[in-house]
């Protein structure tokens, strides 16, 4: 069996389950953020009192945080208090940061593990080999009540990494290759499995970026499997250390189709304006306007982010054009950018900093007007996304905006980085 | 839910994402009405009043793609959109529109045959889409899917199983 077909297959209760097959699956975690209030105004229609199980919910207040107006405060509120009623100790306030950082951070998120919840790029818990996907807010209460849900057995992909990045070319070219290749539907429903050589010289960090921008090719979950590197990055921070239990596949698993990428031959890409599947190599871009360099979101905004373009910015300037916004993705990510002195590096460079949370990937600050350009590290660059719908956004790796930042221009950070 | 939806369509290309169809600022809501009023509003002028004259949405490719917002189809609910018909659909909004009992329904045969303002008449029992007198099968959904839909969706299959449970 494949690594879907394990996980959901145990949390159903069989011993195997077959692609296409419909499961009633026990989640082990139900992730919500800002959301929640949503779902807690189901719960309250539909005349629900009890939880299966407070203690596989958790509750992140990411999104529009801290509040912008008293709507968003009464809706935070309305968490707060459903949290504190329900007993759900995994609760994290505005000052956190982005729901799946903080969970990983915090150890909620085990290999094996199943795991929904209201964002689409959960499928960013792969990144340690556990099953991860978005949902609704009305289905969040449905498995809050009743502990499951539906689920169809994916067929699987299998993704084949070897060789290594040159100078300045990141896991986050590699995905807006693939996405570039294969399309914002080429992985549809699937399941897709990294593997390859490539992979045990990969960092936690940059596995969460692959896992993350997989959502954007149309996954329904993505693995990259565990190994040495996950359980080093899980000690200490798992719960009970007996939770890790890699699920890998089994050798005789069938993968409807294979795809084989070297990493050598990559170069760094942007995703250009309005869709992420709009890729081209960053040469080709070269000398494009910007105004605005975002540093955030769940896909780069982690402390190794942050020390690639600290890295790049050292004893240089953000160029006087553009406003370079620095979003760490968690509260974790930031003090250890204060400790190191990466954090002061960027905002001797010139970079402002925010709060960490969602913040403008998603149009929470940092709001674009007409005719502006952004460069974002963040997984989306829809139309109207980051405010005015007559601006673009441009998505690349941290290199890559740090290089632009300087220039006030998009510019291959090939000619920042050392060999 | 009806069984027979009728009805003039308006057309979408492919990748049409949940954004578009509903930008995060008003994820502050939840109803379908407030929704609606700003559904699809980044396409520019007209937009989404003009929608209100068309009953069935027909799409190419990953009709919803990008974010879990259950709202974009509360959203195009509000809109008095009764069903989507695409060629594919991305799989949140696929759940998202079973939950929310909006019947959602993928036959790529009938993209390149429709335009809009057609008329189309879709059967969901029978499994086909009557459009210029011609036939368009799709395949039927799975019974406990079908059970979801036709109670109106998650939310009130659920308030029914709870009321019965507290009856019971």
């Amino acid at each position: 069996m494949t690594i879907a077909q394990k996980i959901l297959a145990a949390k159903s209760g069989r011993r195997s389950v077959e692609p296409g097959e419909i499961v009633d699956a026990y989640p082990d975690l139900v992730m919500s953020h800002t959301a929640t209030w949503r779902s807690v105004a189901v719960m309250k229609r539909v005349g629900a009192t009890k939880l299966y199980d407070p203690e596989r919910l958790a509750i992140v207040l990411d999104h529009v945080a801290p509040a912008k107006s008293e709507k968003n405060a009464a809706d935070h509120q309305v968490c707060r208090n459903f949290a504190r009623e329900y007993g759900v100790r995994k609760f994290y306030d505005v000052d956190a940061g982005i729901a799946h950082l903080v969970l990983m951070e915090h150890g909620h998120v085990a290999p094996g593990d199943l795991i929904v919840g209201t964002d689409s790029h959960c499928t960013i818990y792969g990144s340690l080999g556990a099953l991860g996907s978005g949902i609704g807010y009305t289905e969040v209460t449905s498995v809050w009540i009743t502990g499951k849900l539906w689920m169809k057995v994916p067929e699987s992909f299998r993704i084949t990494l070897d060789g290594g990045f040159a100078a300045g070319v990141y896991a986050k070219d590699l995905m807006l290759d693939l996405i570039g290749t294969l399309g914002a539907d080429g992985c549809g429903y699937k399941s897709v499995e990294f593997c390859g050589t490539a992979i045990p010289a990969m960092s936690i960090s940059e596995r969460m970026t692959m896992a993350n921008l997989a959502m954007e090719m149309g996954v329904k979950c993505v693995f990259v499997p565990p190994d040495e590197k996950t359980e080093e990055y899980l000690r200490g921070r798992l719960e009970k250390p007996e939770r890790y239990r890699p699920v890998l596949a089994d050798p005789d698993a069938v993968y409807e189709k294979s795809i084989a990428v070297d990493l050598s031959k990559l170069e760094p890409m942007v995703a250009c304006p309005h869709e992420v599947e709009n890729t081209k190599p960053v040469r080709e871009v070269v000398g494009t306007r910007i105004d605005q360099a975002f540093l955030g979101s769940c896909a780069n905004a982690k402390y190794e982010d942050m020390v690639v373009v600290s890295k790049i910015l050292k004893g240089r300037r953000v160029h006087p054009n553009v406003r370079l916004i620095i979003t760490p993705g968690s509260k974790e990510i930031l003090l250890e950018a204060t400790k190191s002195g990466v954090l002061q590096t960027l905002l001797e460079s010139g970079g402002l900093l925010t709060n960490p949370g969602c913040g403008a990937c998603a149009g929470d600050g940092g709001v674009l007007a007409d005719g502006e350009v952004c460069l974002s590290t963040a997984n989306r660059n829809f139309l109207g996304r980051m405010g005015s719908n007559k601006a673009e956004i441009y998505l690349s790796s941290p290199a890559t905006l740090a290089a632009s930042a300087i220039q006030g221009v998009i510019s291959d950070p090939r000619e920042f980085v050392a060999e | 839910m009806e069984q027979t939806i009728q009805g003039r369509v308006f057309q979408f290309g492919d990748n049409v994402n949940s954004d578009v169809i509903i930008p995060g600022r008003w994820l502050i809501y939840i109803d379908a009405e407030r929704l609606s009023q700003h559904a699809f509003e980044v396409l520019g002028e007209g937009y989404p009043d003009k929608l209100r004259s068309f009953d069935i949405l027909v799409a190419g490719r990953n009709f919803g793609c990008g974010s879990a917002r259950e709202q974009a189809v509360t959203a195009i609910a509000g809109l008095g959109i009764k069903a989507v018909v695409a060629c594919s659909f991305a799989r949140t909004f696929y759940r998202n529109a079973i939950n929310g009992g909006m019947p959602i329904i993928e036959c790529p045969e009938l993209y390149p045959a429709v335009s809009e303002g057609d008329t189309i008449q879709i059967d969901l029992a029978a499994g086909n889409i009557l459009h210029n007198a011609r036939e368009y099968r799709f395949p039927q959904m799975p019974d406990s899917i079908r059970e979801l839909l036709e109670q109106g969706g998650l939310a009130a299959y659920l308030k029914a199983q709870i009321e019965k449970q507290g009856s019971g």
